[in-house]
């Protein structure tokens, strides 16, 4: 993408920027379509109408809400710890947002196209962890601290079936980069890795029930990963408040709520590229068939969108259906069924590779 | 050992089956009320804002009387005989001029005690739920008939009247004394 708009402006800066500003626009965007569209959803599963009345089916619900944030007085506390305030939402964001600069979202469309994409998306996403920590302890309020420290057990603890899961993908494709792999699952929707990846093989038959379970255990890990219900207990908002963010106002508290849904956004694209062939359309291209070249790409970018679009939606059905974990439960989830399953599937996937 | 596949077994299925439910009510139509264009028909003997029919009430203050919260403020004046006050409508001759009528809707608490004890039904609940106000001032209800002068008028003619009856009493118990032993020396 970077070459497409030096080509285009012939200036390092300019392209740079707007390279940088893509992501940007895609995360704003996703926000105020994600949080109208959990209300409406979250309405239509209990029976209600949710917000109807700003735009046609309340769609400018979301931009009447920024502005009403915008306007807030940005009240604080004397007791804070004014530097680590300031910078928690920021880490927070920065760390969801940073994950979209590898995140290809067509063949040509990718913000940053390096050999070790995965592996920066899982590091940087641990900023977060940060992020959280400050702001739970520089509130000086007990309860942010201890939703806080409940928030980075649980995502530090649900890393780990993360890394292994993504590990056993790595093993069987070969590669950490985020474009490679969806390149590998070129072709038709059978050759997505959630059917066994590309190729004939009798290792793709033979790998199709690890993939769904390795499909299973990384999208419970990254529901934990962006503390969503079952496991929001950081969030928790009949007990804690908000918990981490229950001392930010105004355009702070908009920091976190565009990081949570980036970052729920980041790890639905994550899931996708992984397992439901990224970019790929699970019918072919409709610009391959009438031979123009760049609807291919748009077509590309639909697809993606879509299906992250898509996991989105499982992720908002999942919080309204089920209830709250309590933290020994989150915990026994993690360590004593998630990662002995992620193992047994890593070293299982190892094994069929091989062949 | 066992148990453990068994959990995770419990654990997947349970959430598939909850997700069914969910996903169903996805498409059930909602149960909203889309308020200020659609009403709800209220049942028959709801208790809403109080109405006072001013020509039939004969001002005998039970009303201000039962409420419980006092928000009821009742001033009569006597009238002066010969005056025509007029008649309810079960045919009783009104002799009270109602001069203050205040109810405190704002205090009202909607519990219809001071419905029941009125002799001529003048005051009643109706179903009127939306009389919201942007000054509180606004909320007193005034049902009197008689403005401030009329007020102050019968209430002059009374103490008039009161004042002449008081002076020709004085007079009539003053007068025969002188009378009496005139008569029989004249005799």
């Amino acid at each position: 993408m970077y070459q497409f708009f030096f080509e285009l402006t012939g200036n390092v800066i300019i392209s740079t920027l707007a390279v940088a500003l893509v992501p940007l626009i895609c995360v704003l965007l996703v926000t105020l379509f994600g949080v109208w569209l959990e209300r409406k959803v979250s309405a239509w599963m209990q029976d209600r109408v949710g917000p109807n009345r700003i735009g046609p089916y309340g769609i400018f619900q979301t931009v009447a809400d920024f502005i009403k944030m915008l306007q807030k007085e940005d009240a604080v506390s004397s007791n804070i710890d004014g530097v680590l305030y300031n910078i928690a939402p920021v880490l927070v964001f920065a760390g969801s947002f940073a994950a979209f600069a590898v995140i290809p979202f067509a063949a040509t469309i990718v913000g940053s196209d390096i050999q070790v994409g995965l592996f920066y998306m899982l590091a940087v996403s641990s900023f977060v962890v940060a992020g959280i920590l400050m702001g739970g302890w520089s509130s000086n309020n007990k309860y942010s601290l201890l939703g806080s420290m409940r928030s980075v057990a649980q995502i530090i603890s649900y890393e780990i079936p993360t890394a292994l899961v993504v590990l056993s993908m790595v093993m069987l494709t070969g590669t950490l980069s985020l474009t490679q792999i969806s390149e590998l699952q070129t072709g038709y929707f059978w050759h997505w890795n959630i059917f066994g990846g590309p190729g004939w093989a009798l290792s793709k038959f033979l790998l199709i029930p690890f993939m769904i379970v390795g499909f299973i255990i990384l999208f419970i890990s990254t529901l934990a990963e962006v503390n969503r219900t079952p496991f929001d207990i950081p969030e928790a908002e009949s007990e804690l408040v908000a918990g981490y963010f229950t001392e930010y106002c105004g355009m702070k508290y908009g920091m976190f709520m565009l990081a949570e849904y980036g970052n729920m956004f980041a790890v639905s694209l994550l899931i996708s590229i992984l397992f439901f062939g990224g970019y790929q359309s699970p019918f072919g291209y409709l610009g391959n068939v009438f031979g123009i070249k760049w609807l291919v790409s748009l077509e590309q970018f639909g697809w993606f969108f879509a299906k992250g679009w898509f996991f989105i939606f499982v992720q908002m059905w999942l919080r309204w259906t089920l209830p709250r974990l309590r933290v020994d439960q989150l915990m026994t989830l993690c360590w004593k069924y998630l990662i002995p399953f992620a193992v047994v599937n890593l070293v299982i996937i190892g094994i069929i590779s091989l062949l | 050992m066992r148990e453990y596949f068994k959990n995770t077994w419990d654990g997947l299925y349970t959430v598939l089956v909850g997700m069914r439910i969910t996903f169903k009510h996805l498409f059930t139509p909602a149960v909203t009320i889309q308020y200020p264009e659609v009403k709800v028909k209220l049942p028959d003997r709801v208790r809403n804002r109080l109405y006072v029919n001013i020509d039939d009430c004969i001002g005998c203050d039970q009303c201000a009387r039962a409420c419980p919260v006092n928000c009821i403020e009742i001033d009569t004046v006597k009238s002066i005989p010969g005056e025509d006050l007029g008649t309810t409508s079960n045919g009783k001759k009104k002799a009270l001029w109602v001069t203050k009528f205040n109810i405190d809707i704002a205090k009202c608490c909607y519990c219809q005690l001071c419905v029941f004890p009125c002799p001529t039904e003048c005051i009643y609940m109706t179903d009127i739920y939306e009389f919201a106000e942007f000054e509180r001032a606004n909320l007193l209800y005034k049902f009197s008939a008689l403005n401030g002068e009329e007020a102050a008028q019968k209430k002059v003619n009374y103490e008039k009247f009161q004042a002449e009856k008081e002076a020709s009493r004085q007079v009539g118990t003053a007068k025969p004394k002188p009378e009496a032993p005139a008569q029989p020396s004249a005799n």
